[in-house]
C-alpha cells in the first residue's frame, strides 16, 4: 500500500492505496466518482479522460501511485458551482448526449481543448477529442455542442400544453448524462459486495473437465465460491425465444464457441481484483471446429443442436409471383454474390451489474434493453416464480441489439441467491466482444431482372447466415430478411430465401437490423448495376419502381397511406444532381482520386415480424398535481424517455414539465416490450397516447367539463376551461386508488399484422418507415483509401415528434453503417478489443445532412414511425455505391477496407 | 506486489540492479497488456523521475530524454529534419496517448507499429542506455532486434534517444496509413529526412518504412540510388519496387501483406513529391 495525498477537483485527497490499481478503479470505487466511465482499460476508447495538472489522459492507463501532489479534474468537477458548466448546457442543448457513457470523457476532453483554444473551431474540436470514441452520436452533435460552447446562450426550448410532438426539445433525461450522475450498469454497487468473473474456454469447441473446486476455493483468501451448470436450480437454458432456448448459463460437457462461460468464480472485491484467472482448474480437450456455414452444412460435420439436422437453425422463404415467366420478360438481369462478417455493437459500456436477495426475492440491478424477458428467463433458470424476480435496468450505454440477450443477468443472480450477498459483475472488454451477440455473417446471392423499358420485375434472393453457436435471434433474422430483401420496391415476381446456420462462432444475434443492413447492400447495389444496364439514371429507375400506396408489396400488404419512399428519393433528387454534376467536373481532372457520388433506399417494418408485440404504458395523477409516467420502454439512448413523454403530454394535455417518470422497473412500470425493432416510438409511443388520453377523459370526469375542456394542474389544484367556464377542483380532497392516485389509466398497443402463410403472405407488420441516403466520396486510386464527403439522409419518419432525437439516430446509424461499410469485421480470437476492431473516430464521419419526410402513418401515434435502425441500412449501400461510381467496379465483400479497394481498382485496370 | 516511483534516475537505476523489474513509462502499452489481469507485477515506475523528461538541442546532438511525451515532441520547437517525428507524434492514438505516452516507452515495447521508430531511424538516432555502472550508446537500428525485442539489458533503462546534428537542410516528413482517422495503428508508415541542393539534386535520402517487417527498416538501396537525381523527377521513376526488398509485411488483421507492399511504394513516392513541393516554395 501507498500513502498518497493529491487534489481531484479541487479538494485534497489523502488515499491509502495499492499504487499500481488504476486511476480510474481508484476514483470509481475508493472515491465514488463514477462519472469517469470504463470501457476498454486499455487506453482505446478515452471515455475515461480526466484530466492531471490540466492536460487530458486516459485514467485507465495511470497508475495511481504517481499522482503524488498532482492536480485531477473529473467530469464531476466541472459543474462544482452547482450550475451547469457551459459545455454541459450545450451539449444537453445540442442533443449531443444520447446513451451518454462517452459523455464524461468527451466533455473533459472538450474542457481540457477549451483552456487552451477559447474558440474552437470543427478541425480543433475533432483533434482535441478524436481520442474518445462514441458509438451512438456519429459525432456531428457533439462537435456542434463544443464548437458553439464557449458564445452558448440561454435558448431554453419548451413546448406548450399539447405542443410537445414535433418541438425539437432536449430529451427529458439529459441532465444526468451531461453531469455523469446517470447511474450505468458497472456504476450502482452495495455495501458488502462480492465480485464475479467468469471462467471462459479459449477454444470454439472443447471438451472440458473441470478439478477439485473445493481445495481451489479453500487455497485462495477472499474466495468465496464457484458456480458451474451443476448449480443452476433451474433449467440451464436461455434463449430470446422460448421455444428454441438452447444457450446455457454455464456449458456442461462441451463449449461451443470461444469465450463461452463455463464457471463463475465470486469473491471479495480486492480478492477477484488480484486473481489470475489462468489458475482456475480446468483441462481443456479441443475438439474439431466449424467456423463457418458452408463447412457446417457439410457432409459429416458435427451439429451442434443434435435436433437441428445440417445445423440449420431455421428457414425463411418469401415468394410471390411466378418467377420463371418473370424472368423471360426481364430483358436486363444482374446477378452478384455478397459477403459481410460479424459486425460488434461495441456500445461502449461493457456489460455490468449487480444482484441482491431480498427475502425470497432476488433483483437483477443490470444493463439491458429487456427487463421483463429478463424476468421471465432469470426465474426459469432459479427455479423461481415470475414473481419472485424483479429486474430493475441501470441506464443502458449502448444496445443497439446486444443487450437484448441475457448475459451477466443469470450468473449473477445465481450467485446472490446462493450466497445471500449482493454480488456484481462488469466484462472486460475482450470478454464482452468474444462472448455476446454479434451482427450475423452472410454470405447472399441474388438476381434481379428489369424490362429493357426500366420496369422492375423480378428478384431472386438466397441469403445464408452464419447464426453462430446458438439461436439467439436467428430466426428473426431468418424470417424478417425474406420480407425486407427486396426493398421498398414493386416486383411482378418475387422469392427470398434465407437461412441460419449453427457455426461454432459467437452467436449472432440482433444488432440494428436484424439482417435487413446486410440484405439492403446486395440488393440497392445491384439495383445500381441494373439501372445501369437498363439505361436509366440510378435515382429515376429507384423512383419509376418505389413502392407506393396502393400497391402490394412482397407479402402482399397493400398500405392506403404512409409510405413516404417515393418522397425521400425526390427530395434528394436535387442533391443528386449537383453532387453528380460536381463529380463529374472533379473527375474530368487527371488527380489520383476519383469522386464518386452512390445512392440507396430501404425499408424497414416496425416491431416484431408478424408476432404479438404488444406494450403497456401507465400514466396517474398523483393528488400533489404530479403526473406519473410509468414509463418501462428502456431508453438505450435513443431517446424512448423523451418521446414517450412529448406524445403522453400531447395526449393528456398538459406541458411536459407537468409530468414526471418513473421507471423501468419490473416492479413499478407495466412491460413496454423489449427496446429493438425500432418499436418503441410506435408500439409504446402508441400505449403511451392511449394511456394519455384515457387519463384525460377520467381526469375531465373529475369535473363536469365536456370532453373539449383542457385543464391545468397547479399545485394541489385542478383547473378546468371549458368554453369560457372556469372550474377548480381540489386535488387533496378526491379519493385515492391503492397505489396513491386520484386518476389512473394504464393502456396496451399491440400491432396489427396478420401471420406469414408458408409463401411468406400476410401482414408482418403495421408500420414500415422508408428511406434513402446519398452518400460524396472520394477513392484515393493510389492507396484504395476512402474519403467520405457528405452523407444526405431523407428519412420518412411519419411524423417528427422530436427532430433534434431523429438527427441524433439517423447521424448514429450513418455512423455505424459508415463502419459496416468499411472498416468493421469481428474476427474471433483476434479483434477482441477496440484498437484490433476499429469503429469510426470523430474523424470517420463526415457532414451529415438529415431531411425528415413527414408521411403521417395511419398507425403511428400523431402518425409517427421508427427510426433506429432504419436509419443504418441504406448507408453502407449507398457509400458502396460511390465507391462504384467513383471506380468503375463494384466491392462485393464487405467491409470495404483500403486493401480490397485497391485490389478491386487494380483487378478493373482503373486508372 | 513491488512499486517503485522514485523520483531520480541515481535511485532508479539502484533498485533495478539489485532485482528484475517491469519498467513502466507512460503506462499506455503497460495496462492495455493486462486487461482482466492482475496487476501484481513488480513495478518500477519512472514517470516522476524529471530529469529524463525534454529535450536539449547541443552542438553536435539534439537530445531526447527518455521520458519525454509524444505531446512534447509535438509542440516542440525542433529543427525541420524533425518534422517528420513531429508528425509522427500527432498521429500516435488520440491526446490522452499523446499526453501520457513517451518515446522510450514506445521503443522499447518495440511494436512492428512503432510510431516513433521510422522518423528517428531517418535521423540516424541513437539510444542511451544506462545502468548502474554506466552508460552506452548504441544506434537506434541496433537496439531494436526484433519483433517486440531489444537489445536493453537487465538493470538497464532507455535514458535518451540522441540524434547528431548534421549539415543539410534535411526536409523531413512522415505518412501514416490506417483504416480510420485518429486512434489507429499503421498499416503502413514511411518516414524520410532528404537534403537537396539548390538546384533539386538530392544530397542525401534517408528514408525508412515501419509496420512492413518485424523491426521498421531503412531503406538503403534507395537511398544509394536517390543520391545524385533530382526531387523534381517523376517519383515513379525514383522509387521501385525493386528498392523494398528488404520489407517482409505479413498478412494481419488490418492489411494483407501484398496492399502493404504496394502502399508502402505509393507512399514513400507520395512523399518525395512532397518534398519535391515543399522544395518549389522554398
Amino acid at each position: 500500500m501507498a500513502s498518497l495525498s493529491l487534489s481531484i477537483n479541487g479538494v485534497r485527497v489523502e488515499l491509502d492505496v495499492l499504487p499500481m490499481r488504476r486511476l480510474t478503479d481508484v476514483l470509481r470505487q475508493d472515491l465514488g466518482l463514477t462519472a469517469t466511465k470504463v470501457g476498454c482499460e486499455a487506453g482505446d476508447c478515452g471515455i475515461c479522460s480526466v484530466l492531471i495538472d490540466g492536460s487530458v489522459v486516459n485514467a485507465c492507463t495511470i497508475p495511481v501511485g504517481r499522482l503524488e501532489g498532482r492536480e485531477v479534474l473529473t467530469l464531476e468537477g466541472l459543474d462544482r458551482s452547482g450550475r451547469l458548466d457551459v459545455l454541459q448546457r450545450s451539449f444537453l442543448h445540442y442533443g449531443a448526449a444520447q446513451c451518454g457513457i462517452c459523455i464524461p470523457g468527451m466533455l473533459v476532453a472538450a474542457a481540457g481543448l477549451l483552456m487552451t483554444d477559447p474558440a474552437p473551431n470543427e478541425q480543433s474540436v475533432k483533434d482535441a477529442l478524436g481520442g474518445v470514441l462514441c458509438r451512438c452520436t456519429g459525432y456531428r452533435k457533439i462537435i456542434e455542442a463544443v464548437v458553439a460552447a464557449p458564445a452558448f446562450e440561454e435558448s431554453q426550448v419548451t413546448a406548450a400544453e399539447g405542443k410537445a410532438v414535433g418541438a425539437r426539445v432536449p430529451r427529458v433525461d439529459g441532465v444526468p448524462k451531461v453531469r455523469g450522475k446517470e447511474v450505468f450498469g458497472a456504476d450502482g454497487s452495495l455495501p458488502g459486495v462480492l465480485e464475479a468473473r467468469a471462467i471462459r474456454s479459449p477454444h470454439a469447441r472443447a471438451g472440458f473437465q473441470i478439478a477439485d473446486l473445493a481445495s481451489y476455493v479453500g487455497a485462495r483468501a477472499g474466495i468465496v465460491a464457484v458456480f458451474t451448470a451443476a448449480d443452476i436450480p433451474g433449467r440451464n437454458r436461455f434463449g430470446v425465444i422460448p421455444s428454441l432456448a438452447d444457450q446455457p448459463v454455464f456449458a456442461e460437457r462441451e463449449t461451443r464457441f470461444r469465450g463461452e462461460a463455463i464457471a463463475l468464480v465470486v469473491g471479495e472485491v480486492d480478492a477477484i481484483s488480484m486473481l489470475d484467472l489462468d489458475d482456475f482448474p480446468v483441462e481443456w480437450h479441443p475438439l474439431p471446429e466449424l467456423r463457418s456455414p458452408e463447412a457446417a452444412v457439410a457432409a459429416g460435420a458435427h451439429l451442434l443442436h443434435g435436433d437441428r439436422e445440417g445445423n440449420v437453425l431455421i428457414r425463411g422463404l418469401v415468394q410471390t409471383g411466378n418467377l420463371d415467366a418473370a424472368w423471360d420478360i426481364a430483358e436486363r438481369q444482374v446477378a452478384g454474390e455478397f459477403s459481410t462478417g460479424f459486425v460488434e455493437h461495441a456500445y461502449l459500456e461493457p456489460e455490468a451489474g449487480f444482484a441482491v436477495r431480498v427475502g425470497d426475492r432476488i433483483e437483477v440491478h443490470a444493463t439491458t434493453q429487456t427487463p421483463h424477458m429478463d424476468l421471465t428467463e432469470v426465474a426459469e433458470i432459479l427455479d423461481l416464480s415470475p414473481a419472485q424476480v424483479r429486474i430493475v435496468p441501470s441506464a443502458v450505454g449502448g444496445g443497439f441489439g446486444g443487450k437484448l440477450d441475457l448475459s451477466i443477468q443469470p450468473m449473477l443472480a445465481l450467485a446472490a441467491w446462493r450466497l445471500n450477498r449482493p454480488v456484481r459483475m462488469v466484462y472486460t472488454r475482450p470478454e464482452s466482444m468474444m462472448s455476446t451477440t454479434k451482427r450475423h455473417p452472410s454470405r447472399i446471392t441474388a438476381r434481379v431482372g428489369a424490362t429493357s423499358a426500366g420496369q422492375l420485375v423480378a428478384m431472386d434472393f438466397d441469403g445464408v447466415f452464419d447464426t453462430g453457436a446458438y439461436a439467439s435471434w436467428g430466426p428473426t433474422v431468418a424470417n424478417r430478411v425474406p420480407v425486407h430483401a427486396g426493398g421498398p420496391y414493386r416486383y411482378t415476381a418475387y422469392r427470398a430465401r434465407s437461412a441460419a446456420i449453427h457455426t461454432n462462432n459467437p452467436p449472432s444475434g440482433a444488432f440494428r437490423g436484424f439482417g435487413v443492413p446486410q440484405a439492403a447492400i446486395a440488393q440497392e447495389c445491384l439495383f445500381d448495376e441494373l439501372a445501369d444496364a437498363v439505361g436509366v439514371d440510378r435515382l429515376e429507375f429507384r423512383l419509376r419502381n418505389a413502392l407506393m400506396a396502393g400497391n402490394p408489396t412482397v407479402t402482399g400488404q397493400v398500405f392506403e397511406s404512409g409510405v413516404g419512399y417515393a418522397d425521400c428519393l425526390e427530395a434528394l433528387r436535387p442533391i443528386w444532381t449537383r453532387a453528380r454534376e460536381e463529380g463529374a467536373e472533379k473527375n474530368k481532372s487527371a488527380g489520383r482520386t476519383r469522386r464518386g457520388v452512390g445512392l440507396a433506399g430501404m425499408w424497414y417494418g416496425c416491431g416484431n415480424t408478424a408476432l404479438p408485440n404488444p406494450s403497456t404504458i401507465k400514466v396517474g395523477l398523483r393528488p400533489t398535481g404530479r403526473i406519473i409516467l410509468h414509463q418501462g420502454a428502456v431508453d438505450i439512448g435513443q431517446g424512448a424517455n423523451t418521446v414517450i413523454s412529448q406524445i403522453c403530454a400531447d395526449a393528456l394535455g398538459v406541458s411536459m414539465s407537468a409530468i414526471d417518470r418513473v421507471g423501468a422497473d419490473t416492479d413499478t412500470t407495466p412491460d413496454a416490450g423489449k427496446t429493438s425493432a425500432s418499436r418503441q416510438t410506435y408500439v409504446s409511443g402508441n400505449a403511451a397516447f392511449a394511456a394519455g388520453q384515457a387519463l384525460r377523459r377520467r381526469i375531465l370526469a373529475l369535473s363536469s367539463a365536456s370532453d373539449e375542456a383542457t385543464f391545468l394542474v397547479s399545485g394541489g389544484r385542478l383547473e378546468f376551461h371549458d368554453r369560457g367556464r372556469v372550474e377548480e377542483v381540489d386535488l387533496a380532497a378526491l379519493p385515492l386508488d391503492a397505489d396513491g392516485y386520484v386518476a389512473v389509466a394504464e393502456a396496451t398497443y399491440d400491432p396489427p399484422t396478420v401471420p406469414l402463410d408458408e409463401n411468406g403472405q400476410g401482414v408482418p407488420y403495421a408500420v414500415y418507415g422508408f428511406g434513402a441516403q446519398l452518400t460524396e466520396l472520394e477513392v484515393d486510386l493510389d492507396l484504395g483509401r476512402v474519403r467520405l464527403l457528405k452523407i444526405t439522409a431523407a428519412h420518412d419518419v411519419g411524423r417528427a415528434v422530436n427532430p433534434v432525437l431523429l438527427e441524433g439516430q439517423i447521424q448514429g446509424g450513418i455512423a455505424q453503417g459508415i463502419g459496416m461499410a468499411l472498416m468493421e469485421e469481428y474476427l474471433p480470437g483476434r479483434t477482441e478489443n477496440l484498437h484490433d476492431y476499429l469503429i469510426p473516430t470523430f474523424g470517420d464521419v463526415p457532414e451529415i445532412v438529415s431531411i425528415l419526410v413527414e408521411s403521417i402513418d395511419p398507425f403511428g401515434p400523431y402518425g409517427a414511425k421508427g427510426i433506429g435502425e432504419h436509419s443504418l441500412i441504406p448507408t453502407a449501400p449507398s457509400i458502396l455505391n460511390a465507391i462504384r461510381d467513383a471506380i468503375g467496379v463494384a466491392i462485393r465483400t464487405i467491409p470495404a477496407t483500403p486493401d480490397r479497394v485497391l485490389a478491386a481498382i487494380r483487378k478493373a485496370g482503373v486508372d | 506486489m513491488v512499486y517503485l516511483a522514485p523520483t531520480d534516475l541515481g535511485t532508479a537505476l539502484a533498485a533495478l540492479a539489485d532485482t528484475p523489474l517491469t519498467i513502466v513509462a507512460g503506462g499506455t502499452d503497460f495496462f492495455p497488456a493486462r486487461v482482466g489481469r492482475p496487476l501484481d507485477e513488480r513495478v518500477l515506475d519512472l514517470s516522476r523521475v524529471d530529469e529524463l523528461r525534454g529535450i536539449e538541442a547541443g552542438v553536435d546532438s539534439v537530445r531526447i530524454g527518455g521520458l519525454t511525451r509524444w505531446a512534447d515532441l509535438r509542440d516542440a520547437d525542433l529543427p525541420r529534419c524533425f518534422d517528420g517525428l513531429r508528425l509522427a507524434a500527432r498521429e500516435v492514438g488520440g491526446i490522452q496517448i499523446q499526453n501520457a505516452g513517451t518515446i522510450a516507452g514506445n521503443l522499447c515495447n518495440a511494436s512492428p507499429a512503432a510510431d516513433g521508430i521510422p522518423p528517428l531511424l531517418t535521423l540516424d538516432a541513437s539510444v542511451e542506455l544506462t545502468s548502474r555502472n554506466g552508460s552506452r550508446t548504441i544506434p537506434l537500428a541496433d537496439f531494436v532486434t526484433g519483433y517486440r525485442e531489444t537489445a536493453l539489458r537487465p538493470g538497464e533503462i532507455l535514458t535518451a534517444v540522441v540524434v547528431p546534428r548534421v549539415g543539410g537542410n534535411g526536409h523531413s516528413d512522415f505518412l501514416k496509413l490506417g483504416s480510420r482517422t485518429y486512434l489507429v495503428i499503421s498499416i503502413v508508415m514511411v518516414a524520410g529526412v532528404v537534403d537537396i541542393a539548390g538546384d533539386g539534386t538530392i544530397l542525401d535520402a534517408r528514408l525508412a518504412v515501419g509496420a512492413c517487417s518485424p523491426v521498421a527498416r531503412r531503406l538503403r538501396a534507395l537511398e544509394v540510388d536517390l543520391r545524385g537525381r533530382s526531387i523534381f523527377d517523376n517519383p515513379d521513376d525514383l522509387v521501385g519496387m525493386q528498392h523494398l526488398a528488404d520489407l517482409s509485411p505479413i498478412d494481419d488483421v488490418r492489411a494483407s501483406a501484398a496492399y502493404r507492399m504496394e502502399a508502402a511504394l505509393v507512399l514513400i513516392r507520395k512523399l518525395l513529391a512532397r518534398v519535391a513541393a515543399v522544395s518549389w516554395r522554398v
